[in-house]
């Protein structure tokens, strides 16, 4: 499968993170927040409202909006 | 010897919890310099030469955040003896990315493993021993809700900082990061050591593009561009950015050090039930009716049930000492303005302040409770697409709507939002929620000029502050707060029972702080409002209100709102003791145009007209708020001036809105 950005990824599929971009405060967030490339990440749901998403990394769940998310290519996982 | 220890850690670590049960009730909460960041300082309960400083949680030491940047400083300059981190084992890999910045302080450190209980309930182990020797810190496994540990965690943090025993290792590079953050640190040795902050600290937080750092060193443009070549080195053997390389060496440290030490389920039981738990709480369908009758359940009970009934209670109590005190102060023969003093200024102003304390304590009852179960992150998540666009993230939804019950709990709610940015955009649009104070007078003018139209009249007036609420958060994204926002990127933690002591502090500490301004700031505000009411201008007590100084002030401003279409004196004297509090425009209206409660309505049809009733029901609901709220502003913002330039905001908004319903009124063809 082809690289993708974290928005697209589908609800409960899993990818590894290849690159992290954004700038200034948002990319230091999502470093810090262990948003790093080769972490696995798998998109736990949206919000009613359609935005944010939640997603699960690290053992923990993180809450991102789709346009930052634009901002992570993703490798899915074949399933 | 007297010892200070500093509580460092990510959010919802337990870092409350522990500071609550280091310190119970021996806390106090201020802000620190300058900044709307709040500041938990305490003393041991079981050793009082020990004082606790709870600092603000963060995810790391870059300098973006004011939260992270208060912490910062705080740690380099006023050196604690001891920093203790405070860990999650639930979700130790983040927790330990901070871990790897502080210990690069070279501050005496101990790492407090929290929530203990709940990773051996998911069958997890951690191998303590191997991360002390791996980090060459102190780890301590506690269950802070519990206190398991805690009393371990605190003799070594003392030894710790008694023998100001400093982390061995500090370095947890490989490659081509260490040869850059050694080459740099090598560089800028000697101005580093002059300015007395941490050498492997400085070197990283250069590498990572830190200016304020830059800035501080005072570095000359040719060690500016060796750090520079550096970096780039660093960049191209590692094929990346300086902030990711930086951040991919402590993951991938933590990584490694995790797979030796830490054994433990992908997802712990509390999270997996957090998973279940979701389902309905942030379903598609569920999630905003749940949000909703939670929030319906909260005012209720608050403002109908408990709050209210206490509240009456309070009243009546209040009510009886200062009868009490007004018989007393006859059989002494106190003068009459000293006695009026009291009675009329002190105990009423105060009094009818005082008597909102209980439904601000059950109030912030609810909160902690949504706050610390982890639900108010979930509304954060579920609501974050409505705020979104006036700046705020979903965090702000629950601080907003609790003014419109009322809008001092509603600024002091916002201390719980993350971003110092959130809190100042909150603060400043709560008050124009139309709060239940503003009820009675609403309902006054309505019941006198729109008997037919009630419900449209109330909808205006409500949306009318909502869309000034919107309008201002645009105003402030786009002029006062047109830096990069704070992200939303939040962590939703697992839901967790939440401690009474937990709570019984929250609530201890919001009455601590409301009952201070009621004596302070509001009591002189009472007292202010009473000689201008009382006397005239030669300082003789009036018999008639309309002769006191405070009718003359009315008369003199009272042209001021001539162009709104209410230019007459008792409706500026009204507004300006409304002041005190909101209902009391009308009790001030009745007395000035001596109708008594009763007939106040049919007296207000001889001042106003349905259209200017409408204007003075506009400007009353934006104009600022009433003492009490703009006491927790002063409060919150922890700016005097930017109190006053909020009230100064606020009067213009009202003015003008005013202005264009009268005038759009007249162009309609009302009167
Ligand atoms: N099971 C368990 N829950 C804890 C522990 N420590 C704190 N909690 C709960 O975790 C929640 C968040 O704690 P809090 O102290 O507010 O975290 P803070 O955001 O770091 O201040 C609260 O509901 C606490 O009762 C612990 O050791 N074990
Ligand atoms: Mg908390």
């Amino acid at each position: 499968m082809d690289a993708i950005t974290l928005n697209n990824l589908a609800i409960g599929q899993k990818a590894t993170i290849i690159t992290v971009g954004g700038e200034g405060i948002l990319r230091r967030r999502f470093l810090d927040m262990g948003l790093t490339p080769k972490t696995k990440v798998m998109v736990r749901k949206r919000a009613p409202l359609g935005d944010p998403i939640e997603i699960f990394l690290r053992g923990y769940e993180l809450t991102l909006r789709l346009d930052d998310a634009k901002k992570i290519t993703v490798q899915p996982e074949e399933v | 010897m007297s010892l200070t220890f500093a509580l460092v850690g990510n959010q919802n670590c337990g870092k409350s919890t522990l500071f609550n049960y280091l310190t119970g009730s021996n806390q106090h909460v201020g802000n620190f310099p300058g900044v709307t960041v709040q500041k938990k300082e305490g003393i041991l309960l079981k050793d009082k030469d020990i004082t606790v400083i709870d600092l603000p949680g963060i995810y790391s030491l870059s300098p973006y955040t004011s939260e992270e940047i208060v912490t910062r400083d705080l740690l380099l300059r006023n050196k604690p003896d001891v920093i203790v981190n405070v860990l999650d084992a639930t979700n130790i890999e983040r927790s330990l990315y901070l871990s790897l910045q502080l210990i690069e302080l070279n501050t005496p450190m101990v790492i407090a493993l929290n929530m203990m209980d709940e990773l051996q309930a998911s069958g997890g182990s951690i191998d303590i021993k191997s991360l002390e020797k791996k980090l060459t810190i102190p780890v301590i496994p506690i269950t802070a809700n519990s206190g398991a540990g805690v009393d371990e965690l605190v003799r070594r943090a003392k030894t710790a900082a008694e023998t100001g025993q400093l982390p061995e290792r500090i370095d947890f590079c490989k490659g081509p990061a260490h040869v850059a953050i050694h080459s740099i640190a090598h560089l800028i040795e000697h101005k580093v050591r002059q300015k007395g902050l941490p050498l492997r600290f400085s070197a990283t937080k250069l590498i990572e593009g830190d200016d304020l750092l830059s800035a501080e060193l005072e570095l000359t443009e040719n060690e500016k561009d060796i750090i520079g070549h550096l970096t780039t080195e660093l960049e191209t053997a590692l094929d990346t950015d300086k902030e990711a390389a930086l951040a991919d060496m402590r993951y991938t440290y933590i990584e490694e050090l995790c797979s030796e030490t830490v054994h433990k389920p992908d997802e712990s039981i509390a999270q997996q039930r957090s998973v279940k738990m979701d389902r309905y709480l942030t379903s598609k369908y569920f999630a905003i009716p749940i949000f909703l009758l939670t929030m319906f359940t909260v005012f209720w009970l608050t403002f109908d049930v408990i709050g209210a009934t206490l509240s009456e209670w309070l009243e009546l109590g209040i009510a009886a000492v200062t009868d009490a005190a007004d018989a007393g102060l006859t059989t002494a023969g106190v003068s009459a303005p000293i006695h009026s003093l009291i009675i009329d200024g002190v105990f009423t102003g105060v009094g009818s302040v005082l008597s909102f304390l209980p439904t601000i304590v059950t109030l912030f009852f609810f909160l902690s409770l949504l706050e610390d179960t982890g639900y108010m992150a979930r509304i954060a998540f579920v609501m974050d697409m409505l705020l979104r666009k006036i700046g705020l993230s979903g965090s702000s939804f629950v601080p907003m709507l609790i003014g419109f019950g009322c809008s001092v709990p509603a600024i002091m709610a916002t201390r719980t939002l993350a971003s110092e940015r959130d809190r100042k955009i909150t603060i400043i649009l709560t008050p124009f929620m139309s709060c239940s104070a503003k009820l009675p007078v609403y309902g006054v003018f309505i019941a006198a000029f729109f008997a037919d139209n009630r419900a449209q009249v109330m909808m205006f007036l409500y949306l009318t502050g909502i869309c000034m609420a919107i309008l201002s958060g645009l105003l402030l994204k786009a002029f006062v707060f047109n830096g990069q926002p704070v992200p939303f990127v939040m962590e939703l933690p697992a839901y967790r029972l939440p401690t009474a002591r937990n709570i019984g502090l929250h609530m201890w500490s919001k009455a601590k702080d409301f009952l201070y301004r009621a004596f302070t700031i509001i009591f002189l505000a009472s007292i202010v409002i009473w000689l201008l009411q009382s006397f005239d201008t030669r300082f003789y007590m009036v018999e008639d209100p309309a002769q006191s100084m405070l009718a003359q002030i009315g008369s003199f401003i009272a042209p001021v709102f001539a162009p709104l279409g209410f230019g007459d004196w008792r409706a500026a004297t009204a507004l300006i003791t409304g002041i005190t509090a909101k209902e009391v425009v009308i009790s001030t209206l009745s007395v000035l145009t001596g109708s008594g409660d009763e007939m106040v309505g049919s007296a207000l049809q001889t001042i106003f007209s349905p259209l200017t009733a409408l204007s003075y029901l506009t400007f009353a609901l934006l104009y600022p708020p009433c003492v009490a709220a703009l006491a927790a502003i002063r409060r919150e913002m922890n700016s005097g001036i930017a109190t006053l330039c909020i009230m100064a905001y606020e009067i213009t908004i009202a003015w003008l809105m005013a202005f264009a319903v009268y005038h759009i009124g007249k162009m309609l063809g009302f009167n």
